[in-house]
């Protein structure tokens, strides 16, 4: 898989659009599910996914061959997220309750379409109640749990995606960890 | 052990797999003896089971179409300045061929007087050269604009760039016997050069010509 996406970036360097075609369908959940569990709202995040796509298009000459892909991908999608929460900052924590309700929704929509059974949709709740505690996390904790527990990336990686030292990622892993486990301890 | 900071740090450190054999097995001797940090390290596990169990979001069905058309469209630029890049023969072409164009375009702005190649027994009255009756110019003769009337002979080539050939002479009474065409006053070619494109042409065919003669005269 590796090798297919190095060969597709290697097309798109030369200027074969279409390759880059390959290159979105193969990250974009990953993407987007980065951009969602970090801003909490599915319009917003999609607009970051797309926005983080265009730039990695645009920016892809400056694309280091001999590194991982998908860590330079998500660290403009990471920046970009970032850059987001910080504009709408001044009350993050009266916008994690509206973010709740949106991801409430999206998750009622998405319930309907497919009908799903009793237990399914209890988890969901449940699911939505975790989405929710994490975004009120602040957001250096939250783009750490979000990239080590959602996505599973190893800590060195998270440390290049968010270009900030390991230990710095440990500190804020625990710390992001403990917060979670005050808020998530009665459920 | 202290169970607020020591013991906490080592759960944590637990999670991340960066504990050494020795700090675990404190760490597991403490839980075993310390019920706060039992429930705390089973809190923790447990958080981490929660966030870690969730389903993973897909992006919206149309979201790469979208990606797609939203993709900056200025690649022809880019692929020219490529194409140069790796073609340093094409470039030097092109150099070449504008530097002579905008060589031969300004040639033909500049000069708009009257100049004629040889002014030995020529009459110039307003734009129009004259060979007179009993003359015989002997070579080839060029006239840059300005009209060329003959009335007595060219041994040679006639250019006329810029201008026409006049017939008859200048009272308008036209020779009557003979054919124009039949006895021609001038024994060479003509060329009569009006317009841009043909400028162009009669420069690059003189280029070529000049370099050529120039070599066969060595």
């Amino acid at each position: 898989m590796e090798s297919m996406i190095k060969q597709k970036i290697k097309d798109v360097k030369k200027g074969d659009q279409s390759a880059f075609e390959d290159i979105v369908s193969f990250y974009q959940n990953k993407v987007f599910h980065i951009c969602l569990r970090m801003i909490g709202n599915a319009y917003e995040a999609e607009d970051l996914a797309q926005e983080a796509f265009i730039r990695a298009y645009t920016n892809i000459h400056s694309f280091d061959e001999r590194r991982k892909f998908s860590t330079w991908l998500y660290r403009i999608a990471t920046n970009l997220t970032i850059d987001r929460i910080r504009k709408k900052k001044p009350d993050y924590h009266l916008d994690a309750e509206v973010k709740g309700t949106d991801g409430l929704d999206m998750y009622s929509q998405l319930a309907a379409d497919q009908a799903l059974p009793e237990e399914e949709v209890e988890s969901l709740e449940l699911q939505t109640y975790i989405h929710k505690e994490i975004l009120a996390l602040p957001p250096k904790y939250r783009s750490v749990i979000v990239l080590r527990y959602l996505d599973e990336l190893p800590l060195q990686e998270i440390a290049e995606i968010l270009d900030i030292p390991v230990g710095t990622v440990k500190t804020r892993v625990h710390r992001g960890r403990e917060a979670l486990r005050k808020r998530l301890r009665h459920v | 052990m202290n169970c607020n900071k020591e013991a906490v740090a080592l759960m944590h450190q637990y999670m991340d797999g960066d504990i050494n054999k020795d700090d675990e097995r404190r760490l597991r001797d403490h839980l075993q003896s310390c019920e706060s940090c039992q429930s705390h390290f089973h809190e923790l596990k447990r958080t981490t089971t929660l966030i870690g169990n969730t389903r993973p979001a897909s992006a919206p069905k149309d979201f790469t179409a979208n990606v797609m058309a939203n993709l900056p469209k200025q690649k022809k630029r880019k692929n020219y300045a490529r194409l140069f890049q790796r073609h340093p023969m094409l470039t030097a072409a092109a150099v070449f061929f504008i530097l002579m164009f905008s060589g031969i375009f300004s040639a033909w702005n500049q000069d708009q007087q009257v100049t004629v190649s040889k002014q030995e027994n020529l009459e110039i009255k307003e734009d129009v050269v004259i060979v007179p009756e009993g003359v015989t110019v002997n070579g080839d003769l060029t006239v840059r604009n300005g009209d060329l009337r003959i009335e007595g002979k060219i041994d040679g080539n006639v250019t006329i760039i810029n201008g026409d050939i006049l017939d008859g002479k200048p009272d308008g009474s036209i020779e009557n016997e003979l054919d124009s065409s039949t006895l021609r006053a001038y024994t060479g070619e003509l060329t009569e050069v009006n317009e841009i494109y043909e400028w162009m042409w009669y420069q690059t065919k003189s280029i070529v010509s000049d370099v050529f003669s120039f070599g066969s005269d060595e």
